[in-house]
């Protein structure tokens, strides 16, 4: 049997509802600005600056908790994502069937330089990714892609399958 | 080197007396009360730490404990109302920098190095999260520090962090050193 490929604006309908389903759903995402591109299945997590998010008044520099919250909830965004990707690509699940978010074990973050008051981006990877546990790698840059100013790794719960 | 927070550094974390029965911290040893207040002064200026209504508990020689009341806006998981890590990294990273500043041998200037928190448990919905940070050692340019995070069950952590943290010399032949926070704070580059 062979079927006539889907539209393109139906695929990117389906997934950018999917996104948004899951990202949505986070009041803390709203509460920080936080939100994401999509370009395929990569993920960029975006905080655009604002004043609320500055930890150092004299430099100014962005505040270490609001940089380790950014990074944490691309970690998690970017592995829930990677785990229902293959479901929305089938069509096969709808935002009232997502599975429990991932839950963070631990999370480390590296400071590399001082956050700038301008918008920040970051990108996770996940590791590894068994049936309990996941490890995701996070990298964080402002305005150059090779000079990070934050990245992080954590260890995650999966959530059960039932 | 004098012995000021050694009431923290004679605890591990587990030993720690519940908030209400411990003795006034720092009781034996003089105060460096205008770094405590240096400290809680530039706390309550952290524009992030007032988005989320985080509140100075107490501040001593080289330890500090900040609160932040549950918030429906800071929540993680929309299917158990529990709140974001993220805001609990906040309010953990928070500590650990007062707890730097106000440590009597550093200077009032500091920036993260690195943070590792461990979650224990999801902080029970609707209750306020406390965090307790000590920094227990420090050298000329780095300081340690740990932090435990509780909700209202004092006897359950909710999480636990290490940091890291930008050191430099608390010197006392600078008479300029604590005239106010702005200058204090300028260069504090990583």
């Amino acid at each position: 049997m062979s079927r006539k490929p889907e539209p393109v604006q139906v695929i990117k309908q389906r997934r950018d509802g999917a996104l948004k389903a899951l990202v949505g759903r986070i009041p803390y995402a709203q509460f920080l600005g936080i939100h994401f591109d999509r370009r395929g299945d990569e993920l960029t997590g975006i905080m655009p600056f604002k004043e609320d998010l500055i930890g150092n008044p004299v430099l100014p520099a962005l505040h270490g908790g609001a940089i380790a919250a950014f990074l944490e909830m691309t970690a998690i965004t970017e592995l829930s994502w990677s785990m229902l990707w293959a479901d929305i690509e089938h069509g096969e699940i709808s935002p009232e069937d997502f599975p429990r978010l991932p839950k963070t074990i631990d999370f480390t973050v590296d400071y590399l330089r001082s956050g700038l008051p301008r918008d920040a981006y970051a990108r996770a990877r996940v590791n590894r990714s068994g049936r309990r546990y996941a490890s995701v790698h996070v990298e964080a840059w402002q305005d150059n892609r090779t000079k990070l100013f934050a990245q992080a790794t954590g260890h995650f719960l999966m959530p059960s399958k039932d | 080197m004098d012995d000021a927070g050694m009431f923290w550094k004679s605890l591990a974390p587990d030993q720690m007396a519940p908030i209400d029965e411990r003795k006034p911290v720092a009781q034996d040893h003089a105060m460096n009360e205008q770094k405590t207040k240096l400290t809680r002064q530039f706390m309550e200026a952290l524009p992030h730490g007032k988005a989320l209504d985080m509140q100075v508990a107490g501040v001593g020689d080289g330890w500090a404990e900040l609160t932040m009341a549950y918030d429906e806006r800071f929540i993680g998981d929309p299917e158990t109302g529990v709140i974001h890590g993220g805001a609990i990294s906040a309010l953990m990273d928070t500590c650990c920098g007062a707890a730097v500043m106000s440590h009597p041998q550093l200077a009032t200037i500091t920036a993260t190095i690195d943070l590792r928190i461990d979650y224990m448990r999801s902080a029970t919905p609707h209750q306020r999260i406390l965090c307790r940070a000590e920094c227990y050692h420090v050298t000329r340019s780095v300081a340690f520090v740990r932090a435990t995070a509780y909700d209202e069950d004092m006897e359950n952590p909710v999480a636990t962090a290490t940091a890291a943290f930008t050191a430099s010399a608390n010197d006392p032949r600078d008479p300029e050193r604590l005239k106010n926070v702005g200058d204090t704070v300028k260069g504090t580059v990583l």
